[in-house]
Parts: structure tokens; C-alpha cells; sequence
């Protein structure tokens, strides 16, 4: 650092000062700056200064930095403008000639009991029978759906297990929760044998593991975590391959894109925004922030080019990738409660909404209006997904069961 | 004395320099996002329901399963002869 041209520091964020000796002032600065995290930074870029130097450097930063304030500004309501010019006309006015949805009847078919406490997260296997669930009381459970069946169960380290998803091969499972890391579990035929074995930690976070997905292959998951970042990891070395940051809070939620539509996923955060990021250059594509709370569950559309959003302040609301803006909110006076997970039937007809009054609201899509009402838990609704042939959705709720519905 | 006051001057700096950092990045977010191409939301709202229209028969949900294609609706009743 000391003799190399200083055009890069840690970051590569400061640039074009140059390198000069090092003085005793320089070297007191140096071990007082470093104390605090952020000072790193610009502790690096004070080796490289001298005091006649910083005198004239006095000016420059607060002139860049009001700038950069001005331009930041114009360019929020830039945005805004361009957002706002394309808002010809509401999605419920343009699906008005559409025909209503018939009376909707979904029933409660199966009932999965064996958790010993809160259902925080669950994912189905492509088999369309098997789901993973994973609960408070520390443990992931493998079910057969159709016979209610337990095949596996893994006891984690920690509690509060937040987040759970199958491989697409069908082969492993990976969770993960208060531990701040994500663990995969290779599933064996053999039932007696101790799964927590095999177990091999791919993901470290600095909080809490909050949401986690298998990307289209056993080979690579992604995290999201209290830490407020996102992450793509390499199962077999457990490398960081690309991290996201960009949400001021905790990351709630993700969801990646339909395979069809390319690299990209959504994440939603208690800093209420919800950003869509590249996977492969870790940049933030798009960032919405309508909600007004955290944003607890996102879904891609089925066709990719939207995503709905649930969020603590009681709606669900559809976001357009090609209008760059929200085009619909399905709210109701009479719902207060937050709606905690949300996905689409098959069609993206329906978008299936689990909220903390106990119930899940049934939406249709294009028209804004609500379709029907599920009661049937008897805590709240934390988490909800389609089955992957569209024929039922499974729900999981703090009353420590999990439900089929069809 | 003048340690003293270069020492706070340069508490000063130091918080604005990250302040810059995070701003220049803040401008640069901002500048690629203002640059993106939209389309109006009447497009992406028929593309929307184009897409529900074509895929209306396809959705188990919407469309109503029997109960001998749907593995969760109770099945009829097995009798032995």
C-alpha cells in the first residue's frame, strides 16, 4: 500500500492522490482513523496526503459532495417524471372487459402435523408430492404430502430455522436461520441414517439467514440475510460467488426469475424497498419503494416480466419490470393485519396471499378485486407456495401445522 | 495546539470523504437507473393479461381439477367385490 501508486485503495473507490512519506502526523492519524470501521478507508487515503496538500483538498470534497447532492436529486425526480408519463391507465381499467372469476372453493386436504412449534418457511420438490419445512423449534422436516407421511427429519444447531428450500434435483435440502448460515443436507433413501452427518455449510452471513433458493441447479444457492445483503454461493467449496448490497436493512425475501427470462432475482427488505439485481455483476437493476413497511415475501409473475410484493402494511402490490412501477394493490379496509407470503397459480391469474389474521386472501390479479377467503389456521399464515403443477398450494403457520390446499 | 486542531479537522474530512464515497456510488445507482427503457403501463398491463388469458386453460386452479387428475381431492371410495 505504502510504495504502490495510489490510484486504488481497499475499495477502489478513492482515487488520483498521490503517494508521499510518511510524517508522524501521518502515522497518528493513521492508528486514531482506523479505529472505527469506515474510517478504513480513509484512513488508507490519509497516508497518501500531507498537511500543505490537505489545505487546498479542504475545498474540494464538501464542493463534490453538494454536487453529488444536487445531481442525486435531479435525477430522483427525473425518475419520478418518467415513471409518472408512463402511468396511462390502471391494470383493473385495462382487465375490465376481462370475464369475472366464478365462485372459488379451495379446501383445507391435507394437514401436516409434527412440528413442535412456529412453521416459518417450506418449499415443494419438483415431484410435486414432497415439501421441506422448517420451524422455531429447530427442526426441518421432509413430508410426503399426499400420505402425510414424515420421511426425514434434521434437528439444526439453532432455533428459529427462517429459511428452508429443496434442491431441484430432489436430493438435498438447504436451511439455515439464527446460525447466520445456510446448510445443505444431502437426502439419503436410507432412513436411519443421521443426516446431520453429511451436513455442509455453504453460506456465512453476519445476521440471520432469512430467505434461500437453489438457483436452477444443485450447484449454487442464494441467500438473503438481517445483514441486509444477498448472496450467491457455490455449494460444493462453499465460495462467496457474488454479493448484493443495496437495501439499507434487513433482506427479507427473494424470489428468482422464471428460468426462461434470464439472470435475475428480487429481493424485498424492511427498508420497504424491493430491488431487482443481475446475478452475474451483483449490480441493482431496478428498485421499487411503495410500501409503506417491511416487505416480507416477493414472487416473480409467471411470465417473469412482474412481481408481487406482501408487506407489513397489509398489502400485496404488483410491480411491472417493463413499466418500471407499480401497477395494481390489492388491499381492503378490513384487512389490517400483514400479509406475510404471497405467490401466483400457474396462469398468474391468482395471487395467493398468507396474512396474520389466521387467513389467506385469494386476489384476482388483473381486476384488483378479492376472489375468496381461507380460514383454517389458527395463527398466523407464515408462509405459502403453489405446487409446482399448479393443482394446490401448502401453507405453514405459527399454529405449527402446515396445510394443503386444493 | 495546531495537532490538536488538524486532529479535529481531520475527524471533519474523514466523514466527509465516506460521505462522498457513498454518494458517488448513490449518483452512479441513480444515473443507470434513470437511463433504463420503459414502455407505458397500458402495453405492460395487455401483455399482463394476454399472458393470464393464454395461460388460463393451463391452470389447474382456475380451470377446476377432477378429483381422479388432482392427488389431493379425496379420491372415490375403493370397494371390494
Amino acid at each position: 500500500i505504502l510504495n504502490s501508486g495510489c490510484n486504488n485503495n481497499v475499495k477502489g473507490k478513492v482515487k488520483g492522490c498521490e503517494p508521499r512519506v510518511l510524517s508522524l502526523q501521518n502515522i497518528l492519524s493513521l492508528i486514531l482513523f482506523l479505529l472505527p470501521a469506515s474510517a478504513l478507508t480513509t484512513g488508507i487515503y490519509m497516508i497518501f496526503s500531507t498537511k500543505p496538500e490537505m489545505a487546498t483538498q479542504e475545498v474540494q470534497p464538501n464542493e463534490t459532495l453538494t454536487n453529488l447532492k444536487a445531481e442525486s436529486d435531479t435525477l430522483k425526480t427525473k425518475l419520478e417524471d418518467e415513471r409518472a408519463k408512463l402511468h396511462d391507465v390502471e391494470l383493473h381499467q385495462v382487465a375490465e372487459k376481462v370475464d369475472g372469476l366464478g365462485q372459488f372453493i379451495m379446501k383445507t386436504r391435507r394437514t401436516l402435523k409434527g412440528h413442535g412449534n412456529k412453521v416459518l418457511c417450506m418449499d415443494w420438490c419438483k415431484d410435486k408430492r414432497r415439501i421441506v419445512s422448517s420451524s422455531q423449534d429447530g427442526k426441518v422436516i421432509v413430508w410426503d404430502a399426499f400420505t402425510t407421511n414424515k420421511e426425514h427429519a434434521v434437528t439444526m444447531p439453532c432455533t428459529w430455522v427462517m429459511a428452508c428450500a429443496y434442491a431441484p434435483s430432489g436430493c438435498a435440502v438447504a436451511c439455515g436461520g439464527l446460525d447466520n448460515k445456510c446448510s445443505v443436507y444431502p437426502l439419503s433413501l436410507d432412513k436411519n441414517e443421521n443426516l446431520a452427518a453429511k451436513k455442509k455449510s455453504v453460506a456465512m452471513h453476519t445476521n440471520y439467514l432469512s430467505a434461500c433458493s437453489f438457483t436452477n441447479s444443485d450447484m449454487q444457492i442464494l441467500t438473503s440475510s438481517g445483514d441486509g445483503t444477498c448472496a450467491l454461493w457455490d455449494v460444493e467449496s462453499g465460495q462467496l460467488l457474488q454479493s448484493f448490497h443495496g437495501h439499507a436493512a434487513d433482506v427479507l425475501c427473494l424470489d428468482l426469475a422464471p428460468s426462461e427470462t434470464g439472470n435475475t432475482f428480487v429481493s424485498g427488505g424492511c427498508d420497504k424497498k424491493a430491488n431487482v439485481w443481475d446475478m452475474r455483476s451483483g449490480q441493482c437493476i431496478q428498485s421499487f419503494e411503495t410500501h409503506e413497511s417491511d416487505i416480507n415475501s416477493v414472487r416473480y409473475y409467471p411470465s417473469g416480466d412482474a412481481f408481487a410484493s406482501g408487506s407489513d402494511d397489509a398489502t400485496c402490490r404488483l410491480y411491472d419490470l417493463r413499466a418500471d412501477r407499480e401497477v395494481a394493490i390489492y388491499s381492503k379496509e378490513s384487512i389490517i393485519f400483514g400479509a406475510s407470503s404471497v405467490d401466483f397459480s400457474l396462469s398468474g391469474r391468482l395471487l395467493f396471499g398468507g396474512y396474520n389474521d389466521y387467513t389467506i386472501n385469494v386476489w384476482d390479479v388483473l381486476k384488483g378485486t378479492r376472489v375468496s377467503i381461507l380460514f383454517g389456521h389458527e395463527n398466523r399464515v407464515s408462509t405459502l407456495r403453489l405446487s409446482p403443477d399448479g393443482t394446490a398450494f401448502c401453507s405453514g403457520s405459527w399454529d405449527h401445522t402446515l396445510r394443503i390446499w386444493a | 495546539m495546531c495537532d490538536h486542531r488538524c486532529f479535529v479537522y481531520e475527524i471533519v474530512k474523514m466523514s466527509g470523504s465516506s460521505n462522498l464515497v457513498a454518494m458517488k456510488k448513490i449518483v452512479q445507482q441513480l444515473r443507470f437507473e434513470a437511463s433504463i427503457n420503459r414502455v407505458k403501463v397500458s402495453q405492460a398491463a395487455a401483455d399482463l393479461q394476454q399472458f393470464c388469458m393464454q395461460n388460463a386453460l393451463q391452470d389447474p386452479l382456475l380451470t377446476g381439477v377432477s378429483s381422479s387428475t388432482n392427488p389431493f381431492r379425496p379420491q372415490k371410495v375403493c370397494s371390494f367385490l
